[in-house]
């Protein structure tokens, strides 16, 4: 994707993606434990300016896109004790997600 | 201003209405006498000093955000209540929805979640505390302390438990960590022999926890 301008968002809802292990400096809104999971796009939230970059003085354009990643506990935490069913959701910007588009 | 010493904050304590014991991170991550306390201290009086802003402004705003509680947050719920179709609209664009009612989200948007006879959701920050201020006022401490933010995401049904709720089995629980640009609410099942009940009272049954899903709103007989 270009780094200039905003092209259309690579994911939709239902497709699965995969969390990048990187760990950039800075403050990041990916947060380490959810790094290398798998999930699946549960909507996509619009394109936001990129806080990753907006926190050091830049102007963090162009926009990112956002989406909402939902994953099942179990993949999440070996030793989840809830049921099977149960869900955990994150919002990420699209630079952090892996996996061909459908 | 409190001296350094003292605690002035109330989780770990009764007085908050959290059972949850957070005597291990009293201070979560604010000091006074780190270095970001004293550098946003400088950044105020340099403002003030250049007249940028007033002293008054400053002063004014933390009333403002300290003054705000819930109401906004119970007016949306009462809301979706009593009118199916704009629970329909809330749930599909929550922003948009509450601008329905005057209600502005200024940056953030907004998600709402709802929870049903099947699905109990949970709200959480694990980066920091980001909380829909401008519909539930400031997050309690303990919403705050890395207690809750670590374990609302790996054991949300002790968490909810410990704050007095058992969640079945058969209930899916679904955590939302509010960790970029979205906001979120809990639209809290409607609880049954409300029938037939007023804006205030099904109003008065609301409260902060459940907005959260700490906890689940219900009758007391």
């Amino acid at each position: 994707m270009s780094e200039t301008e905003l092209g259309e968002p690579l994911y939709k809802t239902g497709d699965s993606v995969r969390i990048a292990v990187a760990y950039p400096p800075g403050h990041r809104r990916t947060p380490d434990y959810i790094k290398g999971k798998t999930g699946i796009v549960e909507r996509y939230c619009g394109a936001f300016i990129n806080p990753e970059e907006r926190a050091y003085g830049f102007a963090g354009l162009p926009k990112k896109h956002l989406y909402r990643v939902r994953f099942e506990q179990s993949e999440v935490w070996h030793d989840y004790e809830g049921a099977a069913k149960d869900t955990l959701d994150l919002e990420f910007y699209e630079h952090w997600l892996e996996g061909e588009p459908s | 201003m409190s001296s350094p010493d003292e605690h002035d904050h109330d989780h770990g304590h009764k007085e908050d209405g959290s059972p949850l014991n957070y005597a291990d991170d009293s201070r979560h991550d604010y000091n006074e006498t780190d270095h970001y306390p004293l550098m946003v201290e400088a950044i105020r009086q340099l403002v003030i000093e250049k007249e940028i802003v007033k002293a008054g402004d400053v002063q004014e705003r933390l009333d403002f955000m300290d003054s705000r509680g819930i109401e906004l947050g119970a007016k949306i719920v009462v809301k979706a209540w009593t009118d199916p179709e704009f629970k329909t609209r809330l749930l599909a664009d929550g922003t948009a929805a509450v601008a329905e009612l005057d209600i502005p989200m200024a940056d953030a948007e907004l998600v709402v979640v709802e929870n049903t006879a099947d699905t109990h959701n949970l709200i959480v920050c694990t980066l920091c505390s980001c909380y829909p201020r401008t519909i539930l006022g400031l997050p309690p401490d303990w919403y705050k302390s890395k207690t809750y933010r670590s374990r609302a995401v790996n054991e949300p049904r002790a968490v909810i438990r410990e704050f007095g709720t058992v969640i079945a089995d058969d209930v899916t629980v679904r955590v939302h960590d509010s960790n970029a640009d979205m906001r979120y609410l809990v639209l809290p099942a409607r609880p049954q022999g409300t029938d037939g009940w007023n804006d205030e009272q099904l109003t008065e049954l609301i409260t902060r926890d459940s907005l959260v899903g700490a906890t689940v709103p219900a009758v007391i007989s």
